[in-house]
């Protein structure tokens, strides 16, 4: 460990703009091995990274803590979160913590559990953060105290700080400002040594969100809020089918809308300069654009789901299996059930569209600020399409109105757009690209479009004796630089949840084809856990019933396996919260249990039926991911997984008409769960000593599930051709 | 063409496209980003601003006609219903990206100046016009509430 008294060049931007003095404290961190998700984003071998520096902490003269945040803050709290644990190990005041977004740097910020890449997404935030960040505040503290004894000329030992003010026994005291300077100086805790949590102060603990305050009075910088001197806003004509590009243009109009700079094509469509966003808006109305469909997708969502449903028809490659699966064992059975279930493509819509600023350096690089999500790929992807050194790309990354999985893209594809609209004016004068509303319905990137097929036998004794469950659709690690997720034919995101089920099925067998095609698709809040929840828990529950098993008994009497405790227990404190399946008369209660980015949660949705939809009036939920740094920010992430979750197995679906292009557009056809329309919700979260798991993702999957269970006893029918508003009203 | 009118209480004359919808007037000519895009179709709420005091989709209303109007801003919201609203906000911490707040509070701050005392159905259907994809619906409702129960005395 050393303190960073003659930062490289590089750096040097960063620390000037500091104002003031700087501990910048460089942890070596072990890294730790990769499991399960992590090798989502990991692409290569964790293990090969030994050390991975990290400068997390600010204290300037004026006694503001600044903590430098690895992870964009896009809603999931990790400004609050990641501040909470230094503040704790630091005895700061709270009052005194700021949050900024850390620059893009893998060397400084990298995430341990994707391999050292810098980014966010699996829900690893907290996980990847919680010893890294701990000790950087402990390190701190430790200078300070070094330089307080030094001054004073007592021991450190006779030392002790509390709320970020340093004192002594002697009536000396101070404040962490007072002594920044002499800390910079002071030799860093080689292992600094962390409080043990009856010590904690602010963990497990609520305290004030940090970005509370400017987000309640438009003070809050996204990047579109973002206008650099002379800037040109820019947007972009795109294909209305996936695959199609430019074959030619007429931009006579469009160059006629005053304001109306330039017009450009770049790889992605034609680009228009303008000098305010009406103007660039109203040009790319006046826009013609013939499109080269030759290499497009032009058949409808039908079609594509009928190749899907096809495909599932026969088994694909193993992706789990236990036992003897047969067709005997259904056809024998005393009860079994075949289903198919279709989930359809969705779109993430965060409330900000993509967005991005680029303009050039004076020396010769480029700066670019947008919520950037994958830092690593966005600013590689940049210097490439403008034909700089890395170095020479300065990344800054904003606040973001949401993401949900939209801003880590693989291909970084924004990024590029954005640096190749720069390069195509000029590459001088600053451009800020935004995407519209309409741009981002009809620009891809969706949750795949997935097909199931799902085989269950009941026997005499009322065990489920045999499980079959075929995926099919679309991997986005396929051909990515993530391909290396990609295990004997088998991608981990599509089948994540469904490979392995936490009942114990003595005969069960888990397959998936892949089946691509150009509809761009990603990641999307939960992944795989979207459709493999879906289609488990409405399928266990469905066998449960017909073996004549309560929905919650059944599933403990199976959740067996050691490994399978942590659920059972969210299972059955969700039943304890909700008091029992049992519902009001007009009402039913459906239950969902799900383990995801090893988090635990469990779900009770309680509902009824009102003009042929589920009307969700509560919910109440159980989680269990580790020790609970911010309970708040975790019971907020539950509400709304829930919320968001709902919102898609209600009532969205992004399809393609015959000819392949997009049918929906905006919020008036891509509809949204409006206020009037969300349940309230009761979340409780179980005590834990284990390491934090993360929360972003894991309270969205039982919600579709518990909802569905909930239609069946009510309905009598589990909706499977998603979402239900259109299963249930056809 | 020129137009005049109040922002926050301050007189501004522009010479704009008359079309122009005022979110972006507000946001590229006057820089008052606070305001939001979200949808440009009035179907989000993101750009709720206030015309004489009621609310308004600022994407969808075109400058020209605020000749004389009296246009705030969640950067001018001022008064007791929106200091209820700010410390209700953070009492909930309810905003989570953070992006469609400004409208939200805008939408939250106008029902309670008619209506002190919301049921939660009054704020459900006052604000069913703004939505948020972080689904921070539940603490919006009850920071609605507890505002109002503040300023109700």
């Amino acid at each position: 460990m050393t303190v960073m008294e003659a930062p490289a060049p590089s750096r040097r931007a960063f620390l000037a703009g500091a104002g003031g003095l700087v501990i910048a404290v460089a942890l070596p961190v072990k890294s730790r091995g990769q499991s399960g998700e992590e090798r989502i984003f990991g692409g290569g071998d964790a293990s090969n990274i030994k050390y991975a520096p990290n400068a997390f902490v600010r204290i300037s003269p004026d006694n503001t803590v600044t903590i430098l945040i690895k992870h964009i803050e896009f809603g999931q709290g990790p400004f609050t979160g990641l501040a909470t644990l230094v503040a704790d190990e630091m005895d700061a005041d709270w009052s005194q913590i700021r949050a900024e977004h850390a620059p893009a740097n893998a060397e400084l910020y990298g995430n341990i559990m994707f391999g050292g890449m810098q980014g966010t997404g699996g829900s690893t935030a907290m996980a990847a953060s919680f010893d890294v960040m701990r000790k950087a505040g402990a390190a701190a503290k430790a200078m300070l105290v070094a330089a307080a004894a030094e001054s004073w000329g007592v021991p450190a030992s006779e030392i002790s700080v509390s709320k970020g003010v340093l004192s002594h026994s002697s009536g000396k005291s101070g404040s962490f400002g007072e002594f920044a300077e002499a800390a910079a100086a002071q030799e860093a805790p080689a292992e600094p040594t962390l409080k043990t949590p009856d010590q904690w102060i602010y963990i497990g603990k609520d305290v004030p969100k940090l970005d509370t305050g400017m987000k309640s009075t438009g003070e809050a910088q996204f990047t579109l809020d973002i206008y650099r001197e002379g800037m040109l806003t820019v947007v972009v004509a795109h294909p209305v089918k996936f695959g199609a590009t430019v074959a030619s243009f007429d931009d006579k109009a469009a160059r006629e809308v005053p304001g109306v700079v330039d017009v450009k094509k770049i790889s992605s469509g034609v680009a228009i300069y303008a000098k305010n966003t009406f103007a660039a808006l109203k040009a790319r109305k006046a826009l013609k654009v013939e499109w080269d469909e030759s290499a497009a997708e032009t058949r409808s969502t039908d079609e594509i789901a009928a190749e899907r449903r096809d495909a599932v028809k026969s088994r694909g490659a193993v992706a789990g299996e236990n036992g003897t699966v047969d067709d005997s064992a259904f056809a024998d059975a005393a009860n079994s059930i075949e289903a198919e279930y279709i989930f359809p493509y969705l779109v993430h819509a965060p409330m900000e569209p993509l967005d991005a600023v680029v303009e050039r350096k004076e020396d010769g690089g480029v700066e670019v600020w947008m919520g950037s999500q994958i830092q690593t790929m966005d600013k590689a992807t940049i210097a490439e399409a403008c034909n700089v050194e890395p170095e020479k790309v300065t990344l800054n990354t904003v606040l973001a109105g949401g993401s949900f999985g939209r801003r880590a893209q693989s291909d970084a594809h924004f990024a590029r757009e954005a640096a190749e609209v720069f390069m195509a004016a000029g590459g001088e004068t600053p451009v800020k690209l935004m995407w519209t509303r309409e741009d981002d319905i009809q620009g891809g990137y969706y949750r795949p479009l997935m097909v199931h097929r799902m085989r269950g036998a009941v026997n005499d004794a009322g065990d489920i004796a045999a499980w079959e469950h075929v995926i099919a659709g679309q991997s986005f690690v396929a051909n990515s630089p993530f391909e290396g997720m990609l295990q004997g034919g088998v991608d981990a995101t599509m089948v994540e949840g469904a490979s392995e089920t936490p009942y114990a099925l003595p005969n069960y067998n888990t397959s998936a084809h892949i089946i691509n095609n150009p509809v761009t698709t990603l990641w999307w809040r939960s992944v795989g856990h979207t459709h493999t929840g879906y289609a488990v828990e409405t399928f266990i529950d469905e066998l449960l019933e017909k073996a004549g098993k309560d929905p919650v008994e059944g599933r403990l009497a199976l959740m067996t396996a050691p490994k399978h405790q942590r659920l059972a227990n969210v299972l059955k404190r969700v039943n304890a919260m909700a008091g029992g399946m049992e519902a009001p008369e007009g009402r039913a209660r459906g239950v969902a249990a799900v383990e995801s980015f090893r988090s635990y949660v469990a779900e009770i949705a309680e509902v009824s039926m009102e003009d042929g939809l589920p009307r969700v009036h509560k919910v109440w939920c159980a989680v269990d991911c580790g020790i609970p740094v911010n309970p708040e920010i975790i019971k907020a992430q539950m509400e709304g997984g829930i919320g968001y979750g709902l919102s898609a197995i209600l009532f969205n679906e992004l399809t393609l008409d015959e000819g392949g292009a997009v049918t929906q557009s905006n919020f008036h056809d891509y509809r949204s769960l409006r206020i009037s329309e969300m349940p309230d919700v009761e979340v409780e979260i179980i005590a834990s000593n284990e390491p934090p798991t993360g929360v972003g993702e894991p309270g969205l999957p039982p919600i579709g599930p518990a909802v569905a269970n909930a239609v069946r006893r009510l309905s009598g029918a589990t909706p499977r051709n998603l979402p239900m508003i259109k299963s249930l009203q056809a | 063409m020129s137009i005049s009118f109040k922002v926050n209480n301050e007189q501004r004359t522009l010479d704009v496209d008359p079309d122009t919808p005022l979110l972006w007037v507000l946001r590229d000519d006057l820089r008052l980003t606070g305001t939001k895009f979200g949808c440009g179709i009035a179907q989000c709420g993101a750009c709720t601003v206030h015309v004489n005091g009621q609310p308004r989709r600022a994407c969808v209303t075109p400058v020209s006609t605020l000749d004389g109007a009296s246009v705030t801003t969640i950067e001018g919201l001022e008064g007791p219903q929106a200091d209820a609203v700010r410390e209700a906000w953070a009492e909930y911490d309810t905003p989570q990206c953070g992006y469609c707040q400004s409208g939200q509070i805008m939408t939250a701050a106008a029902l309670l100046s008619r209506n002190p005392k919301p049921s939660d159905e009054d704020i459900d259907k006052a604000l069913a016009g703004n939505i948020c994809k972080c689904a921070t619906y539940v603490r919006i409702r009850k920071a609605v509430k507890s505002a109002g129960e503040k300023l109700g005395g």
